[in-house]
């Protein structure tokens, strides 16, 4: 993959002079330089799905360009084409001119792309050393690695530890890892998916500096991101997906957050925070879960809560912010009973769990939608009508004694998909095959069907489109409304001031911080959940 | 007595832990790349009906029979791991059906007795591996009979052993294989070729376990006998936990299981009655005791199993 180094020295301006309807092979001609990736009608099909349907993308060297598209519209698919993982149907992909074919990651490492996953690719039994030892050739010298660590950490501001073991690492430092790993195998494309989803937002201004950077020695840095803010703040270009096929490519100085949201999701959005004037009313003199001082085993000794103390009211929506590994996973699980406490008491409604598992705390009146909707939620074999019965069959109606009431279960999964508008061809289908909106619109009926005194919510909207995501926020309001306590585990920010009555955050399994609403402050919620106690007072 | 009674137990742990021994360092390789194999008993039994053969048939002087037995033996156990390796690498079969299929096919009652039958292996083989006595050390006391008075097996388990462990934790090799175990996914990504990693162990865990099967038909019980392997495979296989992965605690390993399958014969012969039933059953209990050690989180992580072991890899799955 011998390509020549054109341009790979020379830094190209950001911004230079380009719009939606030239930016392609054109204008780069014009402006003199070859550009580091040109991607031309590129396809990759599915079983039953067009993941890209003759994607264009162009990126010149020394630029950050943003592609920007919702979950689906096929980004992920177009840069694992990128970085040889899929070999696309269609379609050619040119580095600096030259035409390549790639038939395994190797030859797109070789060619100078490297990708940081959203989900790492890092071993995580192995050493920070030994993850950098995987793949290149050589021999087996543990001590350079290390060294070699540490002089690009100290370059690019991007410090770890080489001797610790990966799984021992912070998310933010696992991603400078696969960062150091790609400029460790001089990458001169380096392409990052969703990098900031797990980052406090004073993380990601390093990461930002970070690329800013890495563009400044002439990479390209893809910079794949649903999040408009974002790309607006660090992009240079922007190209836009849609359903698998390309909007089209702009400068970033040129146009509009709400430009680029009315292409990624092909009509004007209008969904704001605040205009929820019938926002849930909260019951100050009823607790419907009462936490003090929860303590549990975490995964990590980071991510086991220790001695939180929580209150949620009637109708009330309480946020709990932190990067993810902090201890919500565990907080939530050891609330519901799957994991165990280790000390501590919950009360629900004012009566108190004996820590005897699931069934005792739905019979209490706790329901919970965990983290992993298909597996730990739901049954994903099982017919729709049975995964909505999950919960209710041991009483009537569903049920007479030791026997299912076949006819009570269909009736009222029928009533569960139509109340709740799940789109499916029938209520025999098995959960799997279902989207991901609809299969949380499931599980959503199954809880909130269930009249809970307290839900549980952990990340329920992580990983929907935009439309599903307003469906389970309306969903929660709705469920709050009525008069259950809401406690909405999240890592969007955005998503817990614009639900929340409360928000607290965690950061390493410890309450550090509550801000009421009408004192959320962005900043010094983002320092709380980077482990920064702070010089300022607390808002609250 | 005593001392005497004590290297007597020593001795048969090392000549019975052998062929563990091999069996086992196969199945670690074969693991470490995140395939299980529980063919092992099927391919040690290969191995044993062809090391025979060769034994029987063969003529030329006794080295020459043997090293051809060896690569044979070997030969043989690669090409059956061939039909796991296909079948649960390329078809991406059910690792423990493919595993427990293989066993059935090339086991007591298949294969290997079927070629046994073939070749009418029936009498004691003219060749066989037999205790060399090293640079004429074997009278020392103690270090002798157990350092320098061994089969030729035996010293070739060690030098295994030895480069088994220099190649996982030394090389940039056995550090590939271990991540293709542990996330092949990432491996993939890192440019690695997880699919030939994976072929390449499972064939080379087959060889050594051929070489495990002819320490029974040429050194152990040097006549054919239908299954004589005894369930041998299944120890290996869980010694490969025992031992955590790693080829010097698999060996010690082999030779604490090598020394209670023997142990009924010796404690007969000093006069005490255990029934042999309690002795063979000890390594499986101890196997659970360790299992149940290392899932409970007694153990540091890095000891724990392979995270991809016992699952397919398939680069575009969604």
């Amino acid at each position: 993959m011998a390509t020549a180094e054109t341009g790979a020295g020379a830094p190209v301006p950001g911004g230079r002079p380009s719009n939606a309807a030239d930016a392609s092979g054109p204008a780069s001609a014009r402006a003199g330089g070859v550009p580091a990736v040109s991607m031309r009608g590129v396809t990759k099909r599915f079983v039953g799905v067009v993941a890209n349907d003759h994607v264009d993308l162009e990126v010149a060297p020394g630029e950050v360009h943003a592609l920007l598209g919702e979950n689906g519209a096929g980004k992920s698919t177009l840069s694992n084409v990128l970085t040889g993982l899929y070999r696309p149907d269609e379609g050619t992909i040119r580095l600096f001119g030259q035409e390549v074919s790639f038939s395994s990651p190797r030859d797109a490492i070789a060619a100078g792309v490297a990708m940081v996953h959203q989900h790492f690719r890092l071993v995580t039994k192995f050493t920070v050393a030994e993850n950098f030892l995987l793949g290149s050739g050589g021999a087996y010298d543990a001590k350079t690695a290390a060294q070699r660590i540490r002089e690009l950490g100290e370059e690019y501001g991007l410090p770890v530890d080489p001797d610790a073991n990966v799984w021992e690492l912070s998310v933010g430092e696992q991603q400078r890892v696969e960062i150091l790993k790609a400029l460790d195998r001089r990458a001169r494309i380096l392409i990052l998916d969703e990098p900031t989803a797990v980052l406090t937002p004073q993380e990601a201004d390093a990461l930002f500096a970070t690329m800013r950077r890495m563009a400044d020695d002439g990479r390209s840095v893809i910079f794949i991101s649903h999040k408009l803010q974002e790309v607006m703040k660090v992009s240079d270009r922007v190209t836009t997906l849609r359903d698998g096929k390309t909007v089209g490519t702009v400068v970033t100085a040129e146009t509009t957050s709400a430009e680029l949201a009315r292409q990624m999701v092909g009509r004007s959005v209008v969904f704001s925070a605040d205009d929820t004037a019938d926002r849930p009313e909260v019951d100050p003199d009823r607790v419907v879960l009462d936490v003090r001082g929860l303590s549990a085993e975490g995964v990590r000794p980071q991510s086991s809560p220790k001695g939180v103390d929580l209150q949620v009211h009637a109708g009330e929506i309480v946020a709990i912010c932190g990067v993810s590994g902090n201890g919500q996973r565990e907080l939530a699980a050891a609330i519901y009973g799957i994991r165990r406490r280790t000390a501590g008491t919950v009360a629900i409604d004012g009566v108190q769990s004996r820590q005897k598992g699931p069934r005792e705390s739905t019979a209490l009146g706790l329901a919970f939608i965990p983290e992993d909707r298909l597996r730990t939620g739901l049954s994903p074999s099982l017919p729709i009508h049975a995964n909505l019965a999950l919960k209710g069959y041991r009483r009537p109606p569903l049920s007479r004694g030791p026997f299912l009431d076949g006819r009570a279960i269909r009736a009222r999964a029928e009533e569960l998909v139509r109340r709740y508008g799940i789109k499916t061809p029938s209520i025999d289908t098995p959960t799997r095959v279902l989207s991901g909106g609809n299969v949380q619109k499931v599980l959503l009926a199954r809880e909130i069907g269930s009249d809970p005194h307290i839900l549980i919510a952990s990340t329920p909207t992580r990983g929907l489109d935009v439309g599903a995501i307003e469906t389970v926020r309306h969903l929660l309001m709705d469920a709050a409304r009525a008069g259950t306590g809401v406690l909405l585990i999240t890592e969007d920010l955005d998503e817990a001031m614009a639900l929340a009555h409360r928000i607290v955050v965690m950061f390493e399994g410890r309450v550090v911080g509550e801000f009421p609403r009408g004192h959320y402050d962005i900043e010094r919620i983002g320092l709380l959940m980077g482990g920064h106690t702070g010089d300022r007072e607390g808002a609250a | 007595m005593n001392d005497s009674f004590l290297m007597a137990i020593l001795v048969s742990a090392l000549f019975y832990g052998t062929p563990l021994l091999f069996a086992a360092l196969g199945e670690v390789l074969t693991e470490r790349s995140g395939v299980l194999n529980l063919g092992v008993e099927g391919m040690m039994l290969m191995g044993a009906v062809v090391g025979s053969v060769v034994s029987a048939r063969l003529g030329g002087p006794s080295w020459f029979v043997l090293g051809v037995a060896i690569l044979a033996a070997m030969l043989v156990g690669a090409l059956t791991a061939l039909l796991h390796a296909f079948a649960t690498i390329t078809l991406r079969v059910e690792q423990t059906v493919s595993g427990l299929a293989l066993t059935i096919l090339a086991g007591a009652a298949g294969l290997s007795s079927y070629l046994a039958n073939v070749w009418q292996l029936r009498d004691p083989v003219p060749h066989q591996f037999t205790r060399i006595d090293v640079l004429g050390l074997a009278g020392l006391p103690v270090v002798g009979p157990l350092l320098f008075h061994q089969t030729f097996l035996t010293y070739l388990s060690w030098v295994l052993v030895a480069v088994g462990s220099w190649y996982l934790f030394r090389t940039r090799a056995g550090l590939n294989l271990r991540a293709v175990g542990e996330s092949p996914s990432t491996a993939d990504a890192m440019g690695l070729n997880v699919v030939r990693t994976r072929y390449v162990h499972t064939l080379a865990g087959g060889a050594l376990a051929g070489i495990g099967g002819i320490c029974f038909s040429l050194s152990i019980v040097p006549t054919w006998q239908d299954g004589m392997t005894a369930g041998r495979g299944w120890i290996a296989l869980a010694l490969v936990i025992f031992g955590f992965w790693r080829p010097v605690w698999v060996m010690l390993g082999a030779y604490l299981f090598g020394a209670l399958a023997s142990l009924s014969l010796t404690l007969q012969a000093q006069g005490i009655d255990i029934a042999p039933e309690i002795l063979d059953s000890i390594p499986y209990v101890m196997t659970i005791v360790v299992l149940v050690a290392v899932s409970a989180g007694w153990s540091s992580r890095r000891l724990s199993a392979p995270d991809a072991l016992g699952t397919a890899f398939e680069r575009e799955a969604r």
